[in-house]
Parts: C-alpha cells; sequence; structure tokens
C-alpha cells in the first residue's frame, strides 16, 4: 500500500510515533539507526513508513555505522536522521562531529534514559543535556529541542529538519523516555501547512569549480549532491574553501570560527522558549521536557499559596535561552532549575544571573514530582530575602 | 634535464587533482602505484566521471582520495563503508568505491566490514595491506603477521593476522581479489572488472610501507620488497582460501588472483524484492 507522506488529521499517538511522523511531514527520506529502549519506536515506525513514500530505511550494525550513514545519505540529497539513546548517543559523537565537519544537515534523535552508562534503559532521565552540547570533541555549535509533549515530538522534530538544512548542521532531538512513551493527542496539519526549509544549493552549474566550503553572506555555503556533476572533495580534516586539507592555524581558526559562527548569529531565529505566569513573578522555575509538565503544576500548587511564581520552559536547550534568564533577573529574585540530573541547566542558568539558583533535582528512573519542586520554591522564596547563595543542588 | 623535455601533460591529469601534488606518500611507498592503476581503471571502464564517488577513511591510504579529480570524500576512522553505504543507498546510480588501508577498514572499521558484504552494498573496496599503522609511524595492526616487528610489538607480533581474502569470502563478498603493486597490469585489470560488476567487491592490495615496516622487519628499500613481490608471489587464483594466509618466513609464498567472481543479489536487489514489491506503488525514491 502506498502510504501518505503526511498523515493530516487529528491522532492519538506514542511521542516516539509522533517523532517520526513529523520527520516523514518535513521530507525524510533516509533514515539509519540501531534498536535502542526507548527510542526504538521512531526506528519502527520509520521502517514500516519511509518505503511506502519513497524513503529508505537502514538498520546498521552498531551507532557509529548508523551516524556515519546519516552523514553520507545526507551529502547524497537526501534529508537524513537517525534515533537513539544515550548509550547510542555516546557512539554517535564520532560522526555528528563529522556531520559538523563536513556541514551535512541531519537529525538526531535522543531520546534520554537513565544514566551513565547502560544506567535506566526503560525508565527517564536528562542526563545527556551537556553530552549534546559538548559530547563530539572540539569547538562547534550546535542546535537541540526538548520536547514536553507528543505534539512537540511531531512539531519539533519538523522544525529540526528545517534548521538543520537551513543551516547545515546537525539538530539533536532531545527528548526524554516519558515524552517518548507517553501517548497524547497530536493534530498533524494538512501537508500545505507545513512549512519545509531546504539546503541552499549552488548557483554554478554542475561541471563548474565549485568550491564546496565557500560561505554565502550567511556564513552557509551552498551544498551539491555527490554524483551531480561538480566533483568536489568533502574532507573532515581542516580544510579550506575548495575542501582540500590544510594543516594551518589561520584556517584553522578561520573554519573553526565560521562553523560556530553561523548558529551563533542566527541565535535569535533559533531560540525558542515559552513563559508562564512570568510577568509578576518573584521566583522562575526552569524546566524543560518532561520535567516541565510537573514544573507547570508545582508552579500552579505555589500560585494557590500565593506565592507569585513563573515558568521558564527552555524549547531550544541549544542555544540555550539566556537572553532570557537575563532580562528575567532584573526583576526576579531567584530561579529554581527542575531536571531529572544533578544540575546540567542550573549552570547555564547561573551563566546568565546573578540571583541565586536552586536546584530541584532527582537522577532519573522517574518523572520529576511537582512535590519535589515545590519546596524548592518555597526554600527559593524564604531565602530570596536573606543570603544570596549561588546555585544549591538539592538533596 | 632540458626544459623543453618536461612533459606538460600527463595522462592522468583530467583525473588526477594535480594542484594537490605532490602527494605526502613517502618514497618507496606502494600507494602512489595503486592510485595510478585504479585511475587508469576508472578512465577505462567508461562509466561518466561525475558518477564515480570514493571514499577514504583515515590513514596514509585514507588519503587516496583526495588527489583524485571525483567526488571525494575523506571520513573518520574506519567509517568509510557506512558513509558509502549511506551514499550508494540514497542514489544507487552511483559507482562508490571505498580507496583505504587495512587498519582502517579491518581492525577500527571491522564490523563495517563484513556486515556490508554480508548485504551485498554495492560498493567497491579496495584495501591497501601495508601490515602496519603507517601514518602514526609504525604501529601492529590485525594484519600485521605473526613475529613481525612494530613499534608496538617491540618483541614481535604473538597474535595471528586476519586472512582477508578467507574473511570476505566468508562474509559474502562476490568478488575477492589479492595482488601487489608490483602488478600494475593485472591490478588494473583487476580494478576495471570490479568497477564493472555490482555487490560487495573486496581488492587486496599489498603494497610496502619501507619506513614503518620496512625497516624495522629489514625488508630494506621499496625496491627490496617490490623484489621480494616478485620472487614469493604466485598466480593461483584456485588456491583455497585457507593458503591464503600471509607470513613473515621467507619461503612463504603470496598467492595472488581473482579468488572469488561470483553473482547473488546485492542489497538493493533485495530491498527491490522484499520490501518494495510489498510497498505497491513504490519507488525508492533516495
Amino acid at each position: 500500500m502506498k502510504g501518505r507522506r503526511v498523515l493530516t488529521g487529528r491522532h492519538f499517538l506514542l511521542g516516539d510515533v509522533a517523532c517520526a511522523e513529523g520527520a516523514l511531514a518535513a521530507g525524510c527520506t533516509f533514515f539509519a539507526g540501531y534498536p535502542i529502549t526507548p527510542s526504538t519506536e521512531v526506528a519502527e515506525r520509520l521502517a514500516l513508513r519511509l518505503p511506502e513514500v519513497g524513503g529508505h530505511y537502514i538498520q546498521m550494525e552498531d551507532e557509529l555505522a548508523s551516524m556515519a550513514a546519516v552523514v553520507g545519505a545526507s551529502w547524497a540529497g537526501a534529508k537524513a536522521m537517525t534515533a537513539t539513546s544515550g548509550p547510542g548517543f555516546s557512539l554517535m559523537m564520532e560522526n555528528l562531529g563529522l556531520a559538523v565537519m563536513m556541514e551535512a544537515p541531519c537529525v538526531v534523535v535522543d531520546v534520554q534514559r537513565g544514566s551513565p552508562s547502560t544506567g535506566l534503559p526503560t525508565l527517564t532521565g536528562q542526563g545527556d543535556v551537556m553530552q549534546a552540547k559538548w559530547g563530539s570533541h572540539g569547538d562547534y555549535e550546535i542546535v537541540a529541542y526538548a520536547p514536553s509533549t507528543c505534539q512537540e515530538m511531531f512539531d519539533l522534530t519538523v522544525r529540526a529538519f528545517n534548521v538543520a538544512e537551513r543551516f547545515r548542521n546537525p539538530v539533536v532531538v532531545l527528548a526524554d523516555e516519558v515524552v517518548g512513551h507517553m501517548t497524547e493527542r497530536v493534530v498533524i496539519p494538512p501537508e500545505e501547512a507545513i512549512e519545509r526549509w531546504e539546503r541552499p544549493r549552488p548557483k554554478v552549474p554542475p561541471g563548474e569549480l565549485l568550491f564546496p566550503f565557500a560561505p554565502d553572506g550567511d556564513l552557509v555555503p551552498p551544498m551539491p549532491r555527490a554524483g551531480e556533476g561538480y566533483r568536489v572533495y568533502v574532507e573532515s580534516l581542516t580544510h579550506d574553501e575548495r575542501g582540500y586539507p590544510v594543516m594551518n592555524a589561520d584556517v584553522h581558526d578561520q573554519l573553526v570560527r565560521r562553523l560556530n559562527e553561523k548558529l551563533r548569529r542566527a541565535y535569535h531565529q533559533i531560540v525558542d522558549y515559552e513563559l508562564v505566569e512570568a510577568q509578576d513573578a518573584e521566583v522562575v522555575v526552569v524546566a524543560y521536557g518532561s520535567t516541565a509538565r510537573s514544573a507547570r503544576q508545582a508552579v500552579r500548587l505555589a500560585r494557590k499559596e500565593k506565592m507569585r511564581v513563573g515558568l521558564l520552559r527552555p524549547i531550544t536547550l541549544w542555544p540555550f535561552p539566556g537572553h532570557v534568564v537575563e532580562e528575567l533577573s532584573a526583576r526576579v529574585r531567584a530561579f529554581v532549575v527542575a531536571e531529572l540530573n544533578l544540575g546540567q541547566v542550573a549552570r547555564e542558568v547561573e551563566r546568565f544571573t546573578d540571583r541565586p539558583v536552586y536546584g530541584a533535582n532527582h537522577a532519573g528512573g522517574r518523572m520529576m514530582p511537582p512535590e519535589l519542586i515545590l519546596p524548592r520554591i518555597e526554600e527559593a522564596y524564604r531565602d530570596a530575602q536573606g543570603s544570596r547563595r549561588r546555585y544549591a543542588p538539592a538533596g | 634535464m632540458p626544459r623543453e623535455a618536461v612533459a606538460d601533460t600527463h595522462p592522468l591529469d583530467e583525473i588526477l587533482r594535480a594542484d594537490r601534488l605532490p602527494h605526502i606518500w613517502c618514497p618507496g611507498c606502494g600507494l602512489g602505484t595503486v592510485l595510478g592503476c585504479f585511475a587508469r581503471a576508472v578512465l577505462a571502464s567508461g562509466i561518466p566521471l561525475e558518477r564515480h564517488v570514493v571514499v577514504s577513511g583515515i590513514g596514509c591510504t585514507g588519503r587516496a582520495a583526495g588527489y583524485l579529480n571525483l567526488d571525494g570524500f575523506h571520513t573518520t576512522h574506519g567509517r568509510a563503508i557506512p558513509f558509502a553505504t549511506g551514499l550508494v543507498i540514497v542514489n544507487p546510480e552511483l559507482v562508490v568505491t571505498v580507496f583505504s588501508g587495512d587498519g582502517d577498514l579491518v581492525a577500527i572499521g571491522g564490523n563495517h566490514l563484513i556486515h556490508a558484504a554480508r548485504r551485498n552494498m554495492d560498493l567497491n573496496v579496495i584495501c591497501v595491506n601495508n601490515f602496519n599503522y603507517g601514518m602514526t609511524g609504525g604501529q601492529l595492526g590485525p594484519t600485521t603477521p605473526l613475529g613481525a616487528l612494530t613499534t608496538t610489538s617491540p618483541y614481535g607480533f604473538h597474535e595471528d593476522p586476519f586472512n582477508l581474502p578467507r574473511l570476505l569470502a566468508a562474509c559474502g563478498a562476490v568478488f575477492v581479489a589479492r595482488w601487489t603493486c608490483l602488478h600494475t597490469r593485472q591490478l588494473e585489470a583487476t580494478f576495471l572488472r570490479a568497477l564493472q560488476k555490482r555487490g560487495f567487491r573486496f581488492v587486496e592490495v599489498l603494497a610496502p610501507c619501507p619506513v614503518g615496516f620496512g625497516r624495522p622487519n629489514e625488508l630494506g628499500e621499496g625496491i627490496d620488497e617490490m623484489w621480494f613481490y616478485r620472487r614469493q608471489a604466485d598466480y593461483d587464483p584456485r588456491a583455497a582460501l585457507e593458503q591464503l594466509e600471509l607470513s613473515m618466513r621467507k619461503d612463504s609464498k603470496i598467492l595472488c588472483g581473482v579468488f572469488v567472481d561470483t553473482e547473488r543479489p546485492t542489497y538493493m536487489d533485495r530491498y527491490r524484492e522484499f520490501v518494495l514489491r510489498k510497498v505497491e506503488g513504490g519507488s525508492g525514491e533516495a
């Protein structure tokens, strides 16, 4: 049966399945992956659906191969992706760096579980936030979305493809087990209502000399496809605009700065967040992914107790919406960062504020209970008058 | 030499990136010879140059892709085969050659090598075997012969090496050959045969690494190793696969030839048979 690429309509979908449908809606034509809980349903759905719409699913021998195949597929012209969880994400770091260096648009879905190491395969966690940013060696920028609903598993996966293509960079969908494995209503819009961005393409015809790493004004170079006739050379080594390897400090500095700057310049275009009841807030809770759902409830409970509390929900963890923290710091007394790790985003919040930052933390294994966040809000509220402690992790 | 005697063109100009020469390979290294044989085979194949893609991993041989004026990719260590897998699945019209070394393909990339052969992925793999890691200065690898001296086997290597033709034949490669880089005619003809075939093709080429491997093992200069090949190599395409082991013994034979040349459905054939046939109207867009 020939399938439809965009399943327009109202559905009741598993988060991982919504992610797969988002990929299809965005125009994904290639998936290479390796099964791993709790992301496997993304692969299963695409194994079924991609062939129906003229795409291709391949299960590789490991995550090293999966990510390498994704970068190769991207250079052959496909909108390419993979999906994994922490242990596989670790293996993908090698070729995620390759995607950065070769400026290969691609999407990596990491449905986080309890970690480190094999950790808690079936239970949730948010311990990969810093790995998403810094996991591969060297200086690079990454975009990472933190969906907190099944609808966002769909919407943000579409956006991940768009941003990847537009800026020729890998983009991470940093979900967690709770969002990946819950089932909610997902509304898929009509195909024509789905915005699709494409990678910039060469302006000279095939056969003519093309410098595949000579950027346009936005620092993003137009991208040819393998086999198109440009006969380009694409390097993992430090390279010049022609793509030729150059072992030279100046060329290296220029290349690495451009790779970073193309995304840093686009910060306001990419960054996204949600503010809830922040207008009059004295304490702002920062939470993302499934934990943002608990944080919303904690804010409600605090409001009932007449505390003026708001919520900042980063939708992009990378780039981190630091400017919002900065702006809030002018009127907010303290921040509480709720996350299923021992203080990864809290550290990021601290970089943008001189207000005290309180952690509501759990190492993972269950969804963050609002009851764990509320006492930290109360504590932050009380302390706000007194001492100015910096980061105070829970427990 | 009078200036007018210097040719300003070369028969391989069309396919080499002359602006990148001289190459980085050491005097006496066999890689230039293998590259030349491959370049001539590509031209002889009649396949339009824009359909050729060369993918390399890391190491001395890994630099090969960068000297060819074709679409070329210099990937990460060991990952040339899975990278090439992504390329050829998305565009099955491409003629993809993975040109890399023994350490890259067989050690760090060993898992990808055997799985790509099992899948009969449409890839032409050239494995230049110089018995050591040359780029990093002569360390042992999974093809280093028993007893050989390298900088990380200073007492003599105490493990058995892979017999590559036997390994690849067992994994399902449809074309398996071995030559040394002394056998330029045979090598070029074999590369041409491989280019004109579909499925997973594997050609092992023995090449001297006088600096990394020749010196500690007293094999002399590159030319001496070529003499060694001349003395010890035998053309024996019917040799049993288990006889293809290589050793440091001075009397050991280097058996060469095309050992496997068979047909079985490629990865994409099977994909069409099992997947696309059931997905009515599916066309394998990619």
